[in-house]
């Protein structure tokens, strides 16, 4: 194992980049600005690969642990780890900067330096939120990754952008408040604030219940689970590409995993009880939300609630308690950044050129961007789950970990077969297919180089994970079933 | 090089050539492009043969190439089972879609796409020998959904065309249907056997037999009859049995090269091959049999009588492809899973021919596919005139030729079968018979024979789905076509005339499949009662000659000849007078509209409804924004005691002194 602290550095190197991008000031150095940004950004992937290199996949617990007291009074400590469940999202998250650093390469304008710099440091903290093994350090960091996303709505958004930030906003920090509330419950309890901690703490199951209900809602409005997602197409559609890249890659994903790392194994029995009421939720999400992003007319709206039909998979893996749902769960919030980040790019692409997010304005755009049209069209298959890219896995995952559950949870679960097909196919078919529609599809040109590298990339990891999804799998194992094990031990 | 080496050559020559073609699609010259492929589907063919003798002696392989997933208890692999099931598989799509490849230098000659298209079927074929390659569940879904999503590529392939991207969307998404029911199928296998390994399946299904599933209530089904329905609805959707078989007709819009190879030759067939596959499954499961014998009966007789109304010539043969996988679903419902893959095979070569030889009269006639125009050709395409021909007598059973054994076969399995729908079967098979006879000569006659119609521009009728709604000009003639497209006909007419006489004793009465199918002759007799009464190839032609079957079909063909030939105001008087039954057909019996208005308008109006219903004005009209107008309105009555004036504020406090007196007075 490496005696280097990768986890703080993971965390504060962005960060620190931020800054040094910030000092740059106006965007006269706007190039400068954006030089550093990559340069740190890579960076901060760069020292996250050792991670990965360097894992033990024998080893359930944490890994790259460090422990430093932060106000010794309260018995807060500056504690970070990784496991086969959180580490891998700590290399999305470093990955997804790099590609939203080189999204905004061209097309912000208007404060570059405040823009990239916003990334980095919301890069960081949220890499802080998956290795905190601390109470109050998730919470901080949790807290604070809102207020570049607000930022970053509310400055470089669209028209009616101060609604969409103020939704995102208040909702979110609605949920965290109740969630704080259940944190100190757990110290005064306990009196400690280490999560492993927690993990270990009996407590009664009516407790359970309230802290598993606390949870859940700051958890839920994060995913976001029905009937909390209202505030996702709202801030999707307001903002910038890159906002939207991030939001779909990695802050909902924030969500799910506090359910698998405070949910579930420290209200073990509540988890249970109410599982028939997440399971419940999940599939509404799954079918509701599917029917709801077939008639959307906006592109980013319907991928927006996409990744709510796609969240819904997260959730229903979580709450079958058997390894197949769980790591499948994984393995698509994983393809989930990926192929989401990917196609709120694609739309980006045509919006850059078009300034339209309205499928009514496209028709035709494969006889103008040939090379983009294919890349678009496997994110769309991958976005309806097709076999040989990241995103059939997950869901084959779930659905046949949800026969082993219910018949009839998998019924519901299939569905998204048809209607995640029907709501991709049938928005390629009229943006990309067809004759030429207007004079702007007239006008197109095909995707540049930086494009062209930018889903290059990403259509390489879907079908990377889609062939050989053994390598990621492969390090969530001892994780997930030591998490399983001792949340059904906790049962019996 | 190993056999182990030779059997990952076979998928992986044509997905060579498909990445080169596709990828350099611009940059690569039009020769490279189709050589390149050509050269991979070849390959594979060569490979095939091998490994098809390797096998023949006794040598089957089952083992995995790479774990794909582990996850729990669970493996998931990627891996090959090669037997004799899998090696008449793989010699079939090699073959034909050798075949095809070099078809398509003449067909496309003229197109932009031309090395895209060359991409798209080698990619087709290593998708397809992915599926019929598979040792397991997942791998055969992979497969599966990858020649789904070419079918997809292909239909679509002429993009700016409004009906070939509807028609390919609706191809998608009626095999997502199928997939849907599949999907569950592989997750019941997974939840009680254990594994997607077929062999470990297999091995533990009789002990299974008796399990039951708690689906509704006190409900007990068993666990192998919902799990092969399951599946089956799968090979529904890929083998278009009625209700799925929609997407197929409209799949036509597709270039005719890609109809002949995956829509009639070997993608189609992926569903009975799967069931044959199953065999260990299906034998279980009497109520799944017969479930798949009523399915299989009802697309070949209905879908039968849809073809003699047809003037577009793809789609005559578009229906005659559906009827057809109706009499292999009915073999495999009959429990006769090796009858279904020999008429598998037949179909397959004669089918091919007979879509490349409309693709050649369509050539010919310069792209239009309407038979009303075109009649006497064999004058100017003798070769494709005789390959059809050859086409036409082994699909309706002509003794001798390679139709009549598998077709007949069929029948006689139907009658002997004792499987509940078994009776019925029969009748369909044996009507569909004289209806398969009939369309087939009458399109025959129509476009080879009788009176010239071509050249007269009369292109107004709109029943026209030319490529490129072209035709050939007043006085012009129609003309034989290149020897790239005359070649792979002769190539397939030599077997569509005599595969069947050279296969039908091994592969049904031999040990061909060495126990890659499972018959539980006890239970399902019809095969083995078939086979005691069978003696020889030429012994089962001349026995033709007294059952009904030959005359039927002769019937058919003299009907047609006096109908279309003799007089042709018959058939005229015959719509008219039932106009009804006519107005039925042509709207192949309201399927189309009733999946539109019903699923398509019922999914949108749906979405329409949660969305703007539950979405907007529930969730962010009265929750969301009405808690924030709430607080606003909170904000709004407190904001009326802060006015600003000290004597409002003075005159408060006076009164709450005064209240305050009051109330402590009294105590």
């Amino acid at each position: 194992m490496s005696t280097y602290p990768l986890l703080s550095l993971a965390i504060w190197l962005p960060i620190a980049a931020g800054v040094i991008v910030l000092l740059t000031g106006s965007d006269r150095n706007a190039p400068l600005a954006r030089r550093l940004a990559l340069v740190g950004a890579l960076a901060g992937f760069l020292v996250t690969i050792p991670l990965w290199a360097g894992f033990d996949t024998t080893h359930s617990g944490m890994q790259f642990v460090e422990m430093g007291s932060w106000i010794p009074r309260f018995n807060i400590n500056y504690h970070l780890g990784v496991d086969g469940i959180s580490m891998l999202f700590v290399i999305l998250n470093a990955f997804i900067t790099v590609i939203v650093v080189a999204a905004g390469w061209e097309v912000v304008t208007q404060k570059v330096a405040q823009y990239n710099a916003a990334f980095l440091i919301m890069s960081g903290l949220m890499n802080g939120i998956f290795s905190s093994l601390d109470g109050v350090l998730f919470y901080v960091f949790f807290e604070a990754s809102l207020i570049p996303m607000y930022l970053i709505i509310g400055v470089w958004g669209g028209p009616n952008r101060v609604y969409a930030a103020f939704k995102f906003f208040l909702y979110t920090l609605f949920g965290s408040l109740l969630f704080l509330l259940a944190l100190i419950y757990l110290f005064v309890h306990s009196g400690s604030f280490s999560i492993l901690d927690w993990h270990e703490l009996p407590i009664a199951l009516g407790p359970q219940i309230w802290i598993f209900l606390a949870f859940l809602i700051a958890f839920a409005v994060k995913v976001p689970m029905w009937p909390v997602h209202t505030w996702l197409p709202d801030a999707h559609v307001e903002a910038p590409t890159g906002g939207s890249i991030v939001l779909a890659a990695i802050a909902l994903k924030l969500g799910a995993y506090g359910f698998l790392r405070f949910s579930l194994p420290i209200a073990p029995n509540a988890s249970h009880e109410l599982a028939p009421l997440m399971i419940a939720l999940s599939l509404i999400a799954v079918v509701y939300i599917g029917f709801v992003a077939l008639v959307q007319a906006d592109m980013k709206k319907l991928v927006a609630y996409s990744s709510i039909a796609h969240m819904g998979f997260v959730t229903l893996g979580f709450f079958m308690f058997s390894a197949l749902g769980v790591e499948g769960a994984l393995v698509q919030m994983i393809s989930h950044g990926f192929v989401s980040g990917a196609m709120f790019f694609c739309i980006g692409v045509m919006y850059d050129r078009v300034h339209s997010r309205q499928i009514a304005d496209y028709g035709g755009v494969v006889n103008t961007m040939p090379k983009f049209a294919a890349l678009f069209m496997l994110f769309s298959m991958a976005n309806a789950g097709l076999p040989a890219t990241s995103g059939f896995v997950g869901e084959f995952m779930v659905i046949l970990g949800a026969v082993q559950f219910n018949f009839w949870v998998a019924f519901a679960a299939a569905i998204s077969l048809i209607l995640g097909a029907a709501y991709s196919l049938w928005m390629y078919k009229r943006v990309i297919f067809g004759a030429v529609a207007n004079e702007h599809v007239a006008k197109l040109s095909d995707i540049n180089g930086r494009e062209f590298a930018i889903l290059g990339v990403l259509a390489l990891c879907t079908l990377w994970m889609g062939l050989h999804p053994q390598v990621f799998t492969e390090v969530m194992h001892a994780s997930v079933n030591g998490l399983l094990d001792h949340v059904n031990s906790r049962i019996h | 090089m190993t056999m182990q080496k030779l059997y990952l050559l076979v998928p992986l020559a044509p997905l060579f050539g498909a990445i080169v073609a596709g990828l350099f699609c611009r940059v690569i010259p039009r020769w490279l492009a189709h050589t390149v492929t050509i050269a991979g589907v070849a390959a594979a063919f060569v490979a095939s043969v091998l490994i098809f003798q390797d096998v023949q002696a006794g040598n089957a392989f089952n083992g995995p190439v790479y774990t794909w997933l582990t996850s729990g208890d669970y493996r998931f692999e990627v891996g090959f089972l090669i037997d004799p099931l899998t090696t008449t598989m793989m010699l079939v799509v090699t073959f034909v879609s050798l075949m095809v490849h070099i078809y398509t230098i003449g067909y496309m000659q003229d197109d932009p796409g031309y090395n895209r298209f060359f991409s798209y079927i080698s990619l087709f074929t290593f998708s397809m020998l992915m599926l019929v390659m598979a040792n397991n569940f997942m791998q055969l879904f992979f497969g599966w959904e990858a020649v789904g999503l070419v079918s997809y590529l292909l239909i679509g392939f002429w993009y700016t065309r409004p009906t070939a991207i509807f028609a390919n969307l609706k191809a998608f998404l009626v095999n997502r249907v199928g997939d849907f029911g599949f999907i569950l199928g592989i997750g019941l296998i997974l939840a009680h056997f254990g594994s997607l390994d077929y062999k470990t399946v297999f091995a533990q299904a009789p002990e299974l037999a008796a399990a039951t599933l708690n689906l509704w209530g006190e409900q007990h089904w068993s666990l192998l009859t919902v799990t092969c329905i399951c599946l089956f609805i799968g090979a529904m959707g890929k083998s278009a049995q009625v209700p799925l078989h929609v997407w197929l007709p409209d799949s036509m819009e597709g270039p005719t090269p890609i109809s002949a190879l995956i829509h009639a030759a070997t993608m189609v067939t992926a569903g009975i091959f799967m069931v044959a596959r199953m065999s260990p499954l299906f034998e279980l499961s009497t109520t799944a049999l017969s479930f798949v014998i009523v399915i299989g009966a009802i697309t070949a007789l209905f879908m039968g009588f849809l073809g003699i109304i047809q003037n577009d010539i793809k789609r005559v043969v578009a229906y005659s492809t559906l009827s057809q996988l109706g009499y292999m679903t009915v073999a495999l419902g009959a429990s006769a899973y090796s009858v279904a893959i020999f008429h598998l095979m037949t179909h397959a070569f004669f089918k091919a021919l007979l879509f490349l030889a409309a693709g050649s009269v369509i050539i010919g006639m310069h792209h239009d596919q309407d038979i009303r125009n075109m009649g006497g050709l064999r004058k100017y395409m003798p070769i494709t005139w005789i390959t059809s021909l050859i086409g036409s007598l082994a699909l309706i059973g002509t003794p001798f030729m390679a139709g009549f054994y598998s077709k007949d076969s069929i029948i006689e399995v139907a009658r002997l079968s004792n499987i509940p729908g078994s009776g019925f079967a029969y009748f369909a098979v044996l009507a569909g018979v004289f209806i398969t006879a009939f369309y087939s000569f009458r399109m025959y006659f129509l476009v080879f024979h009788g009176q010239e119609r071509f050249g007269k521009d009369n292109h107004g009728h709109d029943a026209h789905h030319g490529d490129h709604h072209h035709g050939l000009a007043p006085g012009q003639k129609p003309h034989e076509t290149p020897w790239v497209v005359t070649l792979p006909l002769v190539l397939l007419a030599i077997p569509s005339a005599v595969i069947g006489y050279i296969g039908v004793g091994p592969m049904l009465k031999g040990d061909y499949f060495q126990g890659a199918i499972h018959v539980d002759d006890a239970l399902h007799p019809a095969l083995a009662h078939f086979l005691e009464e069978f003696h020889g190839a030429a012994a089962m032609g001349l026995h033709a000659l007294s059952t009904p079957p030959l005359y039927l079909a002769l019937a058919g063909v003299l009907l047609s000849w006096f109908f279309y030939l003799k007089r042709p105001d018959i058939p005229a008087a015959i719509q008219r007078r039932f106009s009804a039954l006519h107005t039925l057909l042509e709207n192949k019996y309201y399927f189309d509209k009733f999946n539109e208005v019903v699923f398509a308008g019922g999914a949108r109006l749906l979405g329409k409804g949660l969305w703007r219903g539950g979405d907007v004005a529930v969730i962010d009209g009265l929750i969301v924004n009405g808690s924030a107008k709430l607080v606003g309105w909170i904000a709004t009555v407190a904001r009326l005691f802060q006015t600003g004036y000290v004597y409002h504020y003075a005159f408060t406090m006076i009164f709450g002194v005064l209240v305050l007196i009051l109330l402590f007075n009294r105590v």
